[in-house]
């Protein structure tokens, strides 16, 4: 394999193995390097939603094209990375959030998103094992779920298979800026070369768009997991709290074997250095108490196992996706900020686009790096910035 | 139906009833609830994976292989967990309809 | 609870390595809390029977009879000066605290040094069939035996190796029950290799060939050398029998309605391996194993490994570690009664002998590695989730997961209930087997809380009924009827639930005030 190509991608989760997929659909030549091996990180322990519905607005651009890509998966990986479309629902116990979600479903729909709100009676009618203290739910029929531990794997095979280089176990310590493009070494010395580079690397983006002058305020956060023994599939639905009270704010899924995914509550530590991350006992006890409380009838279970992860937060909970304002033929997308795995299939195909074409139609200022501290941003470097030839 | 269990010592202790997917059994005082179920029948529950029967295997609370359900749909590591009058178990699943799991909210 | 003076020691299990590490830190003035997940004490190979049973010491435990009463009757009188928690779970551990679960109720309690004796369970190499209703460990076929006054089946075969096979076949035929065959995998030869280890303790090496005397003595079949090719049965009844190769080459199929299957011991690590503790491979062994200095201190300060659950060594060394690792505990925080180096000492050079021992033991009954490969692919290998030999093999081959918490990431062969018990070893063998590459290189599953499964009725409140189903139908009522009141009293809930905005510091407490269950 040729330690040359087109696009050079750091970071081998969704976002890093959807794009490598999606640029050789181009017939792009593509490196994808990654430290440990695909998948591991963020896009492995995350929940699994395959969720649209909650998104800024700004996202449901990208996260529309991504459940297309969700709904076609089988068929594009050759794959069955278990995507379910059983619909996602989310939940208030506050009359505030209630309000919240009527005003979002009518700006959504505009977007594609057709969600139907019920409350009361009707809504206790649709799903008879809520809490009583819920007050509305916020039903989005065609969003679902996956499974997280396949799908950025799934992915980087699928890219392997259409030709893509993907370089695993390997530490990129330097990249540079060169003529033509970029030089990227890694920890055993190994170099690669590219005319374009992607920095999709969770966590540990930040320490790389700081070589290029743009560091950005990224904060690692563990995500508290924990999963039930099999028990009947009875809940169809993915299901979540929506609150500004963290400690309330929790989700589940079933899977048809039968084992119920459990998140949510209050984060426990991450630490991207040592790529260590732990599940709180507390944060357990407080999230199944909560549990009890969302869905009563979850009381006689088990949870068999927790796990926690390495998620990467910025400041306004949304990702920096798009171009360099600093160095021309650079690009990032990361800091998803727990919410990167539904659209990252879509941000995947978005960037291949942007890379391959020098365009795309999808808004991605909303996510540029530069609204963390550019004074000015460089005035050549913008999403439809022709690609440096 | 067969019982699995052979009773080889220890024979009579005071007995008491409990139920097996609707049928009145006998267990005796000191029993596990898992030799309850396995002095009457020869499968403990349905094997969730394949469509065997599942009977235990570890006895010592390790393997999680004999979690049974109650009428009451509640769960029982039935190894670890004496058998006590009046329980009720559902050791198949075609047989717990609905109302075991998950119970509605009235 | 008394008050506490000294060093706050935490043993957990009640076996022999736990009961004598309490007993040695009782003796120094100490009042440790003793955890343990039975209803009583003893551990396994001492499990007590339940109140009431009648059966004599000596038709339960044998030539350990005496070793038995002695741990029993030493623990009975040790309880008025430990704070015994019986039935109790640890189900994590922290720095400075292990996590419990008793019925629905957690509580955190905090330790300056912690003793884990949390024992063995059976070694399992899978077997075509192994899934099946009427298959069960060795050690169940034991606890069914010497807790319930039961055998497993009507006609039991018990198939593997170690010593447990032996003894708990003789176990059964004393007690009456038939036993169809003892099928060994180990061969004579294995053992005449062993023979200088083995000799290392000699009454003890008599014991177990007496035990095999007196099968044969029973007209009990006796095979060694054989490898199992299934065990046969039907989904609906289970097992039906069991077939073997013989050492000759000779098929041999033996009719049983259970069989009893179990390759030695493996130590139960899990709670050494969320304190953090460092684990290296044991070649020998074929296994990953906690780091332990010669007197039981892991990696992690503070904490303390013992008896069966570190090192598999027997009941009887486990007693002396138990004793060991408590002088080694009470020397590091500077409360080691007087004469403790003689006796620390003393007590080194016996385990010395024990783990020579148990080496010996390894020799003459090995581990079957070479099982894994030969394995069919439509063989079981991870009960919980029913994931096969084949499908294990596919996901290393056409998904490169040659480690083990990547193959079960792809396979789900350790996902399951039992967390990777009782398929860990075998899973890592075939993976090793098909990789190509040196078992060490698979790694070993990573342990994540809880070790056993935590209920969602826990609660941290204080709740008067110990009765868990009650507490739930509680529970339901009272989620009921705060939700009545919930409407009235939304802003005091918002506030109350804001203000517990630090659930890292708040040891488990129920954030929200309402769910006081």
């Amino acid at each position: 394999m040729s330690d040359r190509a087109d696009v050079i991608v750091i970071g081998g989760g969704i976002i890093g193995t959807s794009t490598a997929f999606f640029l050789r659909r181009r017939n792009r030549s593509v490196i994808l390097l990654e430290r440990g091996l695909t998948g591991q990180q963020a896009s492995g322990v995350n929940f699994g939603g395959v969720r649209r519905q909650g998104r800024a607005l700004s996202q449901l651009a990208m996260s529309n094209r991504a459940l297309d890509i969700w709904y076609q998966a089988k068929s594009l990986l050759g794959e069955d990375v278990e995507f379910l479309p059983s619909g996602h629902t989310r939940v208030c116990y506050h009359a505030h959030d209630a309000e919240y979600f009527h005003r979002y479903a009518e700006q959504a729909r505009a977007y594609g998103l057709d969600l139907e709100v019920l409350d009361g009676a009707a809504m206790f009618r649709r799903f008879p094992f809520l809490g009583r203290e819920v007050l509305a739910a916020s039903i989005s029929p065609r969003d679902g779920h996956a499974n997280p531990r396949l799908a950025a794997p799934a992915f980087g095979r699928a890219a392997a298979r259409l030709g893509a280089n993907l370089v695993e176990n390997t530490e990129i310590v330097r990249v540079e800026k060169e003529a033509g493009g970029f030089r990227v070494e890694s920890a055993t010395g190994a170099v690669w070369r590219a005319e374009q580079l992607l920095i999709c690397a969770g966590a540990w983006a930040n320490a790389l768009s700081t070589q290029f002058g743009e560091p950005v305020p990224l904060v690692a956060r563990g995500p508290q997991m924990a999963v039930t023994e099999p028990v009947p599939y009875r809940f169809m639905h993915s299901m979540g709290v929506y609150t500004s009270i963290k400690e309330e704010s929790v989700y589940f899924r079933q899977i048809p074997r039968g084992n119920l995914v459990l998140g949510g509550g209050a984060p426990g530590p991450a630490d991207a250095t040592t790529r260590r991350a732990g599940v709180l006992p507390g944060n357990t006890v407080q999230q199944i108490a909560q549990f009890r409380r969302l869905v009563p009838g979850l009381a006689p279970l088990h949870v068999i196992r927790v796990w926690s992860g390495v998620e990467s937060y910025l400041p306004d909970a949304e990702p920096v996706i798009g171009p360099s304002t600093t160095t021309a033929g650079l690009f990032y997308a990361f800091g998803f900020s727990g919410s990167g795995f539904q659209i990252g299939p879509g941000v995947g195909e978005t960037l291949a686009e942007l890379l391959d074409d020098g365009q795309t139609a999808i808004p991605l200022e909303p996510f540029s790096i530069a609204r963390f501290g550019r004074a000015e941003p460089v005035a050549s470097v913008h999403a439809s910035t022709a690609s440096e030839a | 139906m067969n019982a699995r269990f052979v009773r080889v010592a220890e024979a009579g202790r005071p007995t008491f009833d409990i139920v097996i997917d609707g049928r009145v059994a006998q267990a005796a005082e000191g029993d596990t609830l898992m030799v309850a179920l396995l002095a009457a029948q020869d499968a403990l529950r349905d094997s969730e994976f394949d469509e065997g029967r599942r009977a235990g295997f570890c006895l010592m609370g390790a393997c999680q292989d004999c979690w049974v359900w109650t009428a009451q749909g509640e769960r029982l590591r039935a190894c670890t967990t004496p058998a006590a009058p009046g329980m009720s178990i559902v050791t198949r699943n075609s047989l717990a309809g609905e109302g075991v799991w998950p119970h509605a909210q009235g | 609870m008394a008050a506490r003076t000294g060093l706050n020691v935490v043993v957990i299990g009640a076996g022999p390595a736990g009961v004598r590490a309490a007993q040695t830190l009782v003796a120094a003035g100490l009042r440790p809390t003793v955890v343990d997940e039975g209803r009583r004490d003893g551990g396994q190979i001492y499990r007590r029977q339940p109140e009431g049973f009648k059966r004599s010491y000596e038709t339960l435990y044998g030539t350990e009879a005496a070793r038995a009463e002695a741990l029993h009757g030493e623990f009975d009188a040790l309880r008025a000066r430990i704070d015994y928690l019986p039935e109790t779970l640890v189900w994590n551990v922290g720095p400075k605290a292990v996590h419990l679960v008793s019925g629905a109720r957690y509580q955190e309690l905090a330790f300056d040094a912690l003793i884990v004796c949390s024992g063995a369970t059976d070694r399992l190499m899978p077997v075509p069939g192994w899934h099946l209703a009427g298959a069960y460990s060795l050690g169940g076929a034991q606890v069914a035996l010497k807790s319930q006054g039961c055998a497993i089946g009507a006609r039991t075969v018990m198939m593997g190796t170690g010593p447990l096979l032996y003894l708990v076949a003789a176990q059964y035929v004393k007690a009456g029950a038939t036993v169809s065959a003892v099928l060994d995998t180990s061969t004579f030869g294995q053992r005449l290799r062993a023979l200088p280890d083995l000799l290392r303790m000699p009454a003890t090496l008599r014991k177990g060939l007496t035990l095999m005397g007196a099968l044969r003595g029973a007209g009990v079949p006796v095979h060694r050398g054989v490898t199992p090719l299934a065990i046969e049965g039907t989904p609906e009844h289970g097992v039906t029998g069991v077939r073997v190769k013989l050492a000759d080459g000779d098929e041999l199929r033996v009719a049983c309605d259970a069989v009893a299957l179990g390759y030695h011991l493996r130590s139960e690590t899990q709670l050494a391996d969320l304190a953090g503790c460092a684990f290296s491979f044991d070649q020998a062994a074929r296994q990953w194993l906690p780091e332990v200095d010669e007197d039981g201190r892991s990696s992690v300060r503070g904490v303390y490994l013992a008896g069966d659950g570190a090192r598999v060594r027997g009941a009887d060394a486990a007693e002396r570690a138990g004793r060991l690792v408590a002088l080694a505990a009470l020397q590091d925080a500077g409360a080691a009664p007087s004469g403790t180096p003689a006796e620390a000492a003393r007590l080194r050079s016996e385990l010395a002998r024990y783990t020579r021992f148990a080496q010996g033991l390894r020799n003459a009954f090995p581990w079957p590695a070479h099982f894994a490969k030969a394995l069919p692919d439509h063989t079981v290998v991870c009960r919980c989730e029913a994931i096969t030999a084949g499908e294990l093999r596919h996901v290393v081959r056409e998904m490169g997961a040659t480690e083990a918490n990547r193959a079960k990431a792809f396979s789900r062969v350790g996902m399951g209930r039992c967390q990777g018990r009782f398929c860990a070893h075998a899973g890592a063998e075939v993976i090793a087997a098909e990789a190509g590459v040196p078992l060490e290189a698979v790694g070993r599953l990573r342990g994540q809380a809880p070790v056993k499964p935590l209920t969602m009725m826990v609660s941290a409140a204080t709740q008067g009924v110990d009765d868990a189903p009650g507490r739930a139908r509680e529970a339901g009522l009272t989620a009921q009827t705060q939700a009545q009141t919930t409407a009235q009293a939304q802003t005091t809930t918002q506030s109350a639930a804001r203000a517990c905005t630090s659930p890292q510091t708040q040891h488990g407490a129920p954030c929200a005030k309402e769910f006081s269950e």
